[in-house]
């Protein structure tokens, strides 16, 4: 589904990923840790396509097509979402209004006639039940003014939404109490299909308690430099970084 | 009898000349240019009461002794007043027989708006279907404004049917020396509506141009009088989304409210004049006085107002709050797009004690636009414990284009608040980049934020109106953002 090859990416001359692999076939679950300022966001960003980072070398197949290529918005249609470690505001937008523009400007992309409006409210009050989340919030301006933990569920909450088959989340559990992160969790669980895919960043074993990776990624320095299953996570949390770094050197 | 004998002389010397013009009558359009001929020309064909005509004539005299204003942030060449045509027949436009006809991107942006076919039509004069003509929705709407005693006409109708109620009022709130347009318009107004809701009555429908009866060709000289009785309830709205071409360049209008004793008049407008082209060229300059007074205690004037057309507006609607515990409110989104220059905000002169007022006002910039708010706020000593509160937003697409804000604050009492907050700001990359995501374009995001944006605004418009507008917005603001 997802194939990255030796990717190069700078922003202002200062080199951040410095040859990146990555495969992730659908039905997986991939998990990305690493320190601080490693480059995981960086790397969730060029695959969703933000443009100010530059990609001076390597390749990104999605589906088989040239991702780099494709404007952001059509990756977003192709299937691609990114649950954003920051997600900002939009004052006066409610979620319900961007949420009906993001379904109709996708189905648009597919060749679909805009989503019935009863069918469109059916699906959010389905998938803001799935969520737990409550009916207020979403006839609220997308973000503004809420917690940290409210943001992270919105993220979920619009996933949920337009079902993606890419799902890119990056640190979603962190602001989330510990209830959040079991109905987050579950949330994720229950849209795992056998023809979709999770790429999920954290710094947390915990949350890969609830979401189980099939593969945990370590990321250092702009490489991937150690790839296993889910017990690589629970080394680190037990180690930290530091023995990485030694045996880097 | 001095004076009679020279009544007599002068009617016997220009007899001659007065016959000409009579025959003049015939024509549809005046002779170019203005002086005291033009005047009586125009309310000669409106067959007017003589004390209109004064009333015309002293205005006309008035503004020769005035100077255009400079005070506004707003360039343009001179006027030549003479080279202005001040009266024209409402001519009916020449009937197209399909919308193949009409000028593609018209018809591209009314489908953009969502106007219906049969509306698209209507707007732009291709003839319509007998079945589906407006007239017998319009006819049940005016029976029943009549069951209640409601008068909604032209101007003009208003003149030769209620003359009374017109001299009462008009003029009582924008006096005819009150700024050169105003003058201006005073002496040469073409047409435009009158409104009158009588005692103790809720209009039951928003009253919009829309409905009104030969509503068709009101001109570049607007004169609008709404009059609400003690205790009534009004809901006016005003113009129209689609785009409105005028050769006319000039433009001068008036709107005077009046509401007495607990009264409440709700005053929304979307103006979307012709802005002129991509590179500034041509574009209507609007210069438009638009006033209310809350006579009586407890009344209530609220100015809601979405402006994206016109190369040039000047336009300040303003609220007097005379009587106690009146309540004035102003609403406005002003966009300016490619070389457009709009200058506009409101006043609230509180003269009544308890009075409160309220002014948001949301400009967006785009291209090379300027973009300025203009307010005042007056409380003058007898208006005690009186609150205003002033929200003016900026917000740039892009940084060729201006923004700017001119705040006047005038307090001659200590019991009185005024509060004024103010901000500038940008679509950020980041709200951009997460929309995009979403899977949404960066046009339909710019009109997704820029709708957000002024919601506060918009949601005080009538539900119809309101879902137009918003995507006015939107197309306003094409192609702003590379
Ligand atoms: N817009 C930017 N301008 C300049 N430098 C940037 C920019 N975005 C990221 N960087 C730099 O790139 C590096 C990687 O940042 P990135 O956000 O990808 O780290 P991260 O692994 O997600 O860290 P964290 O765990 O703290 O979220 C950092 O040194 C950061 O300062
Ligand atoms: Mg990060």
């Amino acid at each position: 589904m997802l194939s990255i090859k030796n990717l190069r990416v700078s922003i202002n001359n200062k080199e951040i990923l410095r040859g990146i692999n990555l495969e992730v076939k659908p039905g997986e679950v991939h998990a990305i840790m690493g320190p601080n300022g490693t480059g995981k966001s960086t790397l969730a960003s060029v695959i969703a396509g933000r443009d100010i980072f530059e990609v001076t070398e390597g390749e990104i197949l999605y589906k088989g097509k040239n991702l780099l290529e494709m404007p952001i918005e059509d990756r977003a249609s192709e299937g691609i979402f990114l649950g954003f470690q920051y997600p900002v505001e939009i004052p006066g937008v409610s979620i319900t209004n961007f949420m009906r523009t993001a379904v109709n400007e996708q189905r648009k992309y597919r060749g679909l006639d805009p989503m019935p409006a009863n069918e469109f409210l059916a699906k959010m009050e389905a998938k803001k039940n799935l969520l737990e989340i409550h009916a207020k919030l979403a006839n609220r301006s997308v973000n503004e003014g809420f917690s940290g933990g409210e943001k992270k569920k919105n993220e979920i909450f619009q996933m949920a939404m337009l079902e993606p088959a890419l799902a890119i989340l990056d640190e979603t559990d962190s602001g989330l109490d510990i209830d959040a992160l079991k109905i987050v969790a579950n949330g994720v669980n229950k849209l795992r299909r056998p023809d979709n895919a999770f790429v999920v960043i954290t710094h947390y074993q915990r949350l890969l308690e609830y979401i189980v990776p099939d593969i945990v990624h370590v990321l250092f320095d702009g490489r991937i430099v150690r790839s296993g299953g889910k017990e690589l996570a629970i080394e680190l949390e037990e180690k930290g970084y530091e023995w990485i770094r030694a045996e880097l050197v | 009898m001095e004076k009679d004998q020279n009544n007599i002389l002068e009617e016997v010397t220009q007899g001659d000349y007065k016959y000409g013009f009579y025959t003049d009558i015939e024509m549809d359009t005046a002779p170019m240019g203005l002086n005291e001929d033009t005047v009586r020309f125009i309310s000669a064909k409106k067959n007017e009461p003589e004390w209109l005509l004064q009333y015309r004539l002293d205005a006309y005299h008035k503004w020769l002794g005035m100077t255009e204003p400079t005070w506004a942030h707003l360039h343009h060449p001179p006027i030549n007043y003479q080279e202005i045509i001040y009266y024209a027949a409402p001519k009916r436009k020449k009937e197209l027989t399909s919308l193949d006809e009409v000028d593609p991107e018209l018809v591209a942006t009314f489908n953009k708006l969502g106007i219906s076919l049969e509306e698209q039509k209507r707007l732009s004069g291709v003839a319509v279907d007998a079945v589906i003509d407006s007239v017998s929705v319009k006819t049940t709407f005016s029976e029943t404004l009549e069951k209640q005693g409601i008068i909604f006409c032209s101007f003009s109708e208003a003149v030769q049917k209620v003359p009374d109620l017109v001299k009462q009022y008009l003029g009582t709130v924008v006096p005819s020396d009150d700024n050169y347009f105003a003058a201006l318009n005073s002496a040469v107004f073409s047409d435009g509506s009158f409104c009158y809701i009588p005692k103790g009555v809720r209009c039951p429908i928003e009253l919009s141009t829309y409905f009104r009866i030969n509503a068709a060709n009101t001109g570049q000289f607007e004169r609008t009088l709404i009059i609400g009785d003690e205790n009534s309830y009004v809901s006016y709205m005003e113009g129209c989304t689609a785009p409105m071409r005028d050769e006319n360049q000039l433009h001068a209008a008036i709107v005077e409210i009046i509401a007495l004793k607990e009264a409440e008049v709700k005053y929304s407008t979307v103006q979307n004049w012709y802005p002129g082209n991509k590179k500034g060229e041509g574009g209507i300059y609007n210069f438009v006085t638009k006033r209310g007074i809350c006579k009586g205690n407890n009344s209530k004037i609220s100015w809601t107002q979405v402006e994206t057309g016109s190369a040039i507006t000047w336009k300040y609607p303003s609220v007097v709050l005379m009587g106690d515990h009146s309540v004035g409110e102003f609403y406005s989104v002003a966009v300016t797009n490619n070389y457009q220059q709009a200058d506009t905000g409101s006043k609230m002169i509180h003269l009544g004690k308890n009075t409160k007022s309220t002014i948001i006002s949301k400009g967006i910039s785009a291209g090379h636009s300027s973009n300025s708010y203009r307010g005042l706020v007056k409380m003058t000593k007898r208006a005690e414990n009186s609150r205003n509160f002033s929200q003016c937003d900026s917000l740039l697409l892009g940084d060729k284009c201006g923004a700017h804000t001119f705040p006047y604050i005038k307090t001659e009492n200590k019991t009185s608040i005024v509060e004024h907050e103010a901000t500038t700001s940008k679509i950020s990359d980041d709200q951009l980049f997460y929309c995009n995501q979403r899977g949404i374009s960066t046009e339909s995001a710019i009109g997704l934020i820029v709708n957000g944006y002024a919601r506060e605004v918009l949601k005080q418009l009538p539900m119809e109106f309101a879902v137009e507008a918003q995507k006015l917005l939107s197309i306003s603001l094409e192609g702003s953002v590379g």
